[in-house]
């Protein structure tokens, strides 16, 4: 063991790593919109073997999906964009604060699979008996509601007993499936299915050819919010105190639990209102699949956007560009391609974080004997 | 009563198995200060990976049991599975070991590849491999696997509750007892447990942090993966469908916490699980409806663990203090 580290020693590795944080952040940006346009393009190439497509095709075929005939003054298409955009960015930011807070809430899908339900509820078994507006006003209250008590309760016991997040808000998901699964139980035709055309209250209203008018508009006005509440308000000031050192935020008379569970507050209402806006305004029912996993998606999107909704904004737009097109490309094979091509891409821009933190230095080669 | 025992552990075993598999990997993993998320994508890999190795083989033999041969029927699916997840295992621990990429991250990520991996391959290998068969099912390469003792009819309830398994569910015990025996008793355990719990001092001492990381993960990784294929062999007889691994990764993950990093607590936990997946069939007196809320126990037991071992701060019980932390040896 002894002669085996005095034998390493002796080797000087070739190259080593120092940390830096000078890179200017046009550099920066330069790399990791490098990255995910040649892996995208990769992507697009091994579809070409895989589909038998040729790469025109390919990439009309994405831009059809996502632009529809744009040209022509038909929208639908984009705006069915828009708000996968929307429903995505809208658990991204949700995400943000939290995850500005080192709070690594996973549990987006459950708050948000919760808000949705209670926007059903509100929907199906209250729709009709009372005024609409009242309707409204309740959907979105409750949706809120639900959604924050499925993220303050892991934050609650995070605050007081530093109970394990991540792995309490992923239990929380599934058991917020399951009462979906539990509520879709009582459904009268036992179908254990929504049929979205027996829903006839509590939509929210369309805008000419835009039926997501309501979920865009929204998340618009959430992403400056957000914005402004992160980098302007006090209480954004603690959310990041709290993240960097919550020794120093308790020093500075910061209360960190009030912070923890204030912001997980706000976080569950924010997937509430994403529930509330995937069920009130574009799916009209609901089950266990109505999140389909963008609360994971939001993570990514949340961490590779560096926390800033603006930069979030525009890597929800291209991820969900790159998803949306090529479930295009693959439909006739299989489209969970498209999820593994996302994967791929996040998997890449992670890892080109790397070269912007840190840099590689090679060690110059010293003479024998030398020290 | 001795029929209903036998029934509830005779039924709790085979939905155990794979959330065994997934713990243990995951423990392995986590005593190295991994927090592994991608152990749901890499068990879907491990799937996928066996099941293309067997498609292949049985595609070679023409789909006849009788040209099949008993030892490469079952090696060629449990390498290629093995494979598999160990490289899905490389890749999380070069992008979180070399790359210092976040872990929980780049676990997700993994998991959305290995889960779309899965139902790509799931869906398109018979598209790919042009044959005439209209969906994976694997029913001779299945009946390999499920092979068992020939003298179990003989034992009575003895061999029903002891003996009646496939080899994969001694295979995860087995696994599961060493684990625990390496991780406990040996230098290699010690060594591996310093580093995930304060790898700057592990480093100090002269244990090669990155080194124990990477092979922690990828072990890991290998042992989640059999996971997978042991459901697909022999819970769903061989055959593939889409998505039907559901959230089995997940809750092997809430596994690890229920047995406070333990392999053989994972044992005892697992088939506790695998008990409480099937408690709606036990409580059938409360309607339809109810069962789905049965379903929930797994996961509020296991909320309620982690609640309680945080709140009594008993040392033994905490995870390994660097969880989820990357070690860059320059950093303070």
């Amino acid at each position: 063991m002894a002669s085996e580290i005095k034998n390493k020693s002796k080797r000087e590795p070739l190259l080593h790593i120092v940390k830096r944080d000078d890179m200017a952040w046009w550099a920066a940006w330069s790399i990791r919109i490098l990255t995910i346009l040649i892996i995208t393009f990769i992507m697009c190439l091994i579809s070409v073997k895989l589909t038998g497509y040729s790469l025109p095709v390919i990439f009309e075929k994405m831009f059809r999906k996502v632009f529809g005939m744009i040209e022509l003054g038909r929208l639908k298409m984009f705006w069915a964009y828009l708000e996968s955009v929307a429903i995505l960015l809208c658990l991204s930011l949700a995400l943000t604060p939290a995850f500005k807070m080192k709070f690594w809430n996973c549990g987006a899908e459950g708050q948000a699979l919760m808000g949705g339900l209670a926007a059903m509820i509100c929907m199906k078994d209250i729709g009709g008996k009372i005024p609409e507006w009242l309707l409204f006003v309740l959907m979105v209250v409750l949706s809120i509601v639900f959604g924050m008590v499925w993220g303050v309760l892991p934050a609650i016991f995070k605050a007081f007993f530093n109970t394990n997040e991540t792995l309490f808000t992923l239990m929380m998901n599934y058991i917020a499936i399951q009462i979906v699964k539990y509520y879709l139980c009582f459904l009268p035709d036992g179908s254990n299915k929504i049929n979205p055309e027996t829903i006839k209250h509590g939509m929210f209203p369309g805008l000419g050819q835009n039926n997501y008018f309501v979920n865009i508009a929204v998340v618009a006005v959430l992403t400056i919010v957000m914005f402004i509440y992160l980098k302007y308000s006090k209480q954004g000031y603690e959310i990041s105190v709290v993240g960097e050192s919550q020794n120093t935020a308790r020093y500075i008379g910061i209360n960190v639990k009030k912070v923890i569970i204030r912001t997980m507050l706000i976080s569950g209402a924010l997937c509430g209102v994403a529930g509330l806006l995937l069920v009130a305004g574009a799916d009209h029912a609901v089950d266990t699949n109505t999140i389909g996993g963008q609360g994971f998606t939001a993570i990514m999107m949340a961490w590779l956007g560096q926390f800033n909704p603006f930069i979030i904004l525009f890597m929800v737009f291209v991820i969900k560009f790159i998803e949306l097109g090529m479930v295009s490309v693959y439909t006739n094979l299989d489209v969970s391609f498209a999820e593994v091509i996302v994967a791929i891409i996040i998997l890449c821009v992670v890892g080109c974080e790397f070269f912007i933190r840190y840099s590689v230095k090679f060690n110059h080669r010293k003479k024998e004997g030398t020290v | 009563m001795l029929a209903k025992v036998l029934s509830l552990v005779t039924r709790a075993i085979p939905l155990a198995i794979p959330l065994l598999y997934g713990s243990t990997g995951e423990i392995v993993t986590e005593k190295s200060g991994h927090l592994n998320l991608g152990i749901p994508g890499i068990m879907y890999i491990g799937a996928i990976s066996g099941v293309a190795g067997a498609f292949l083989y049985e595609q070679s033999c023409g789909n006849n049991i009788e040209n099949m041969n008993a030892v490469l029927a079952i090696l060629i699916p449990l390498l290629a599975c093995i494979a598999g997840s160990v490289l899905i295992g490389l890749l999380y621990s070069f992008l979180t070991v070399t790359l210092k990429a976040n872990q929980n991250v780049t676990g997700l990520a993994i998991t959305t590849f290995g889960v779309g991996v899965g139902n790509f391959f799931g869906g398109t290998l018979i598209k790919l491999v042009d044959t005439e068969v209209t969906s994976i099912s694997l029913a001779n390469t299945s009946h390999f696997y499920k092979y068992s003792f020939p003298f179990v009819d003989k034992l009575g309830w003895f061999g029903d509750l002891f003996l009646s398994y496939d080899f994969l569910t001694y295979v995860a015990i087995i696994i599961a007892i060493i684990t625990g025996i390496i991780l406990n008793r040996t230098r290699v355990g010690l060594n591996l447990r310093s580093v995930g719990e304060n790898p700057a001092t592990a480093d100090a001492a002269g244990i090669n942090v990155i080194k124990y990381r990477y092979v922690a993960t990828c072990i890991g990784a290998g042992i989640a993966g059999l996971g997978g294929l042991q459901y697909i062999m022999a819970y769903a007889d061989g055959s593939w469908s889409n998505d039907a691994f559901g959230d089995r990764g997940w809750m092997a993950i809430a596994l690890v916490i229920f047995a406070l990093w333990k392999p053989s607590m994972a044992i005892l936990g697992s088939f506790l699980f695998g008990a409480l997946c099937n408690a709606n069939n036990y409580f059938t007196g409360y309607g339809v409806q109810a069962q789905e809320l049965f379903k929930m126990l797994p996961y509020i037991v296991t909320i309620v663990v982690l609640i309680i071992t945080s709140m009594r701060k008993k040392r033994e019980h905490q995870p390994p203090e660097s969880l989820g932390i990357n070690y860059f040896r320059e950093e303070r």
